[in-house]
């Protein structure tokens, strides 16, 4: 049976973790590179580095990152931020990245989902949509972390970028971004429900119950988080166990 | 000397640092010639059916592949590796593959299903002694992403099978041939170990 997938998030900008990393093992908890590392040792199913800065002259150095950790992490690993073109997708492709997420860039332009898809494949197409609740049971695309209305229905949107090629949807809400209080179960069921590509709830997560209420109640086909992973509030491992014991499919650990 | 098929497609670099991992400095084989000293051969790929075939005939490979599974040299098919070793494929009709296994490779239907089937699955091996999956246990879990896979016409070549809303043939073994529709470059602990019983390497402990 198909796993539900558990995403850790790290936010990268001039190629340091931006807040950090909290956990005993590390070095040098603001590597990117180490970070990752600790996450494949907890034996995380995906990885997301998000570039949030995302100038051209950080590319470089998260092209760097992206190289360094794919000779080292042997689990699928998606960059986003600061990529607006089919030629910074390859860049990130060739570096080692398996998929690239899109947010800004695509809404600007939503050709470019179509033409990433037609060069790479739909499955490294990977669209991110900040959605805000705008009235009950509607939600507005945000761009800028949340500070831009740009006018889209985020489900509208979500069927364009699905039926113009993306393989996959990161969706947060930015309302719930932040506050620890859970995700927002019907954002993500209303979006999981119209596409027919995976949707990875992201935004909320305090608590190893929220990631099971959004899988379940949300229709999530994964959980991003950061702060509950990254200050050890819980390991990976952990989630895993307490999925599995809820009934959600897991991934068993590997010995 | 280990070979990876470089179309100027794929997830060569993926492929390539799983086997540096295992220790060994692979080859990239992007013409007939670089075959010479290679004793196994991996096909690696994501992307489209056509392209694969078009851009492998463009480097005269079509028939040094086939000659080469053909030989019953050990041959690693991965994903599309997998898909283009039977005869054509739903993707792209009228283009052939390399038919080396009578079959059709087909889209998964969309009756509630997502497609791609993205994430970690289990696969079932049919023989679960054979040595090729030794030490990955009884289930493992790989990572998967595709839409189309192939439907062997011949079920003893049928190695693992997995389910998403219905039984795949998620990998197959024939002789010197394994081909796996999951990536096992991106399958961790599992996917190494399976490259390596392939190669005849050890995985080091840190992955």
């Amino acid at each position: 049976m198909l796993a539900k997938r558990i995403i850790p998030c790290l936010d990268v900008t001039d190629g340091r973790v931006v807040k950090g990393v909290n956990f005993v093992d590390l070095i040098d908890a603001g590597d990117p590179v180490e970070a990752a590392m600790a996450y494949n040792a907890q034996q995380a199913d995906e990885l997301v580095f998000l570039d949030i800065t995302a100038s051209s002259d950080n590319r470089a150095t998260m092209v760097d990152v992206v190289r360094r950790t794919a000779a080292h992490c042997f689990i699928p690993l998606t960059v986003g931020g600061g990529i607006r073109s089919v030629e910074n997708m390859r860049e990130m492709l060739l570096a080692g990245a398996d998929k690239v997420g899109i947010n800004t860039s695509a809404v600007k332009d939503p050709g470019l989902v179509d033409a990433g898809a037609k060069a790479f494949g739909s499955q490294c197409i990977v669209v991110a949509i900040d959605a805000k609740r705008e009235a009950p049971g509607k939600w507005g695309v945000y761009t800028h972390g949340g500070r831009t209305a740009v006018g889209l229905d985020a489900v509208e949107w979500a069927k364009e970028v699905w039926r113009r090629g993306a393989g996959e949807i990161l969706l947060t809400s930015m309302d719930a971004d932040g506050t620890q209080a859970g995700y927002d179960c019907d954002l993500t069921a209303a979006i999981s429900e119209s596409v027919g590509i995976p949707v990875i709830a992201s935004g909320g997560a305090g608590n190893l119950d929220h990631m099971v209420e959004v899988l379940e109640k949300g229709k999530a086909d994964a959980v991003l988080a950061a702060s509950i992973f990254h200050f050890g509030k819980h390991t990976v491992g952990e989630a895993k166990r307490y999925f599995a014991e809820k009934g959600i499919p897991v991934r068993p650990e590997v010995a | 000397m280990i070979g990876i098929i470089d179309y100027g497609a794929g997830n060569l670099r993926s492929v390539a640092n799983a086997v540096q991992a295992l220790g060994i400095e692979p080859r990239l084989v992007s013409k007939p010639e670089h075959l010479e000293g290679v004793s196994h051969l991996i096909l690696p790929g994501v992307g489209a059916f056509g392209d694969c075939m078009t851009e492998l005939d463009k480097r005269g490979l079509i028939e040094a592949i086939r000659s080469w599974v053909l030989a019953g040299k050990p041959y690693f098919g991965i994903c599309l590796g997998y898909q283009i070793l039977f005869e054509e494929s739903e993707e792209e009709a009228g283009i052939r593959g390399l038919g080396i296994f009578k079959g059709k490779v087909k889209r998964f239907t969309e009756d509630g299903r997502k497609i791609p089937h993205m994430g970690w699955n289990a696969a079932v091996p049919s023989d679960p002694v054979d040595p090729m999956w030794s030490g990955l246990g009884g289930e493992p879990y790989f990572y998967f992403v595709h839409s189309f896979f192939p439907e062997p016409a011949d079920p003893a070549i049928v190695a693992m099978r997995t389910e998403y809303g219905e039984k795949f043939a998620s990998a197959i073994r024939s002789g010197a041939v394994v081909a796996t529709q999951f990536h096992p470059e991106k399958s961790q602990q599992a996917g190494l170990r399976l490259l390596g019983n392939f190669l005849g390497a050890a995985v080091p402990a840190t992955v």
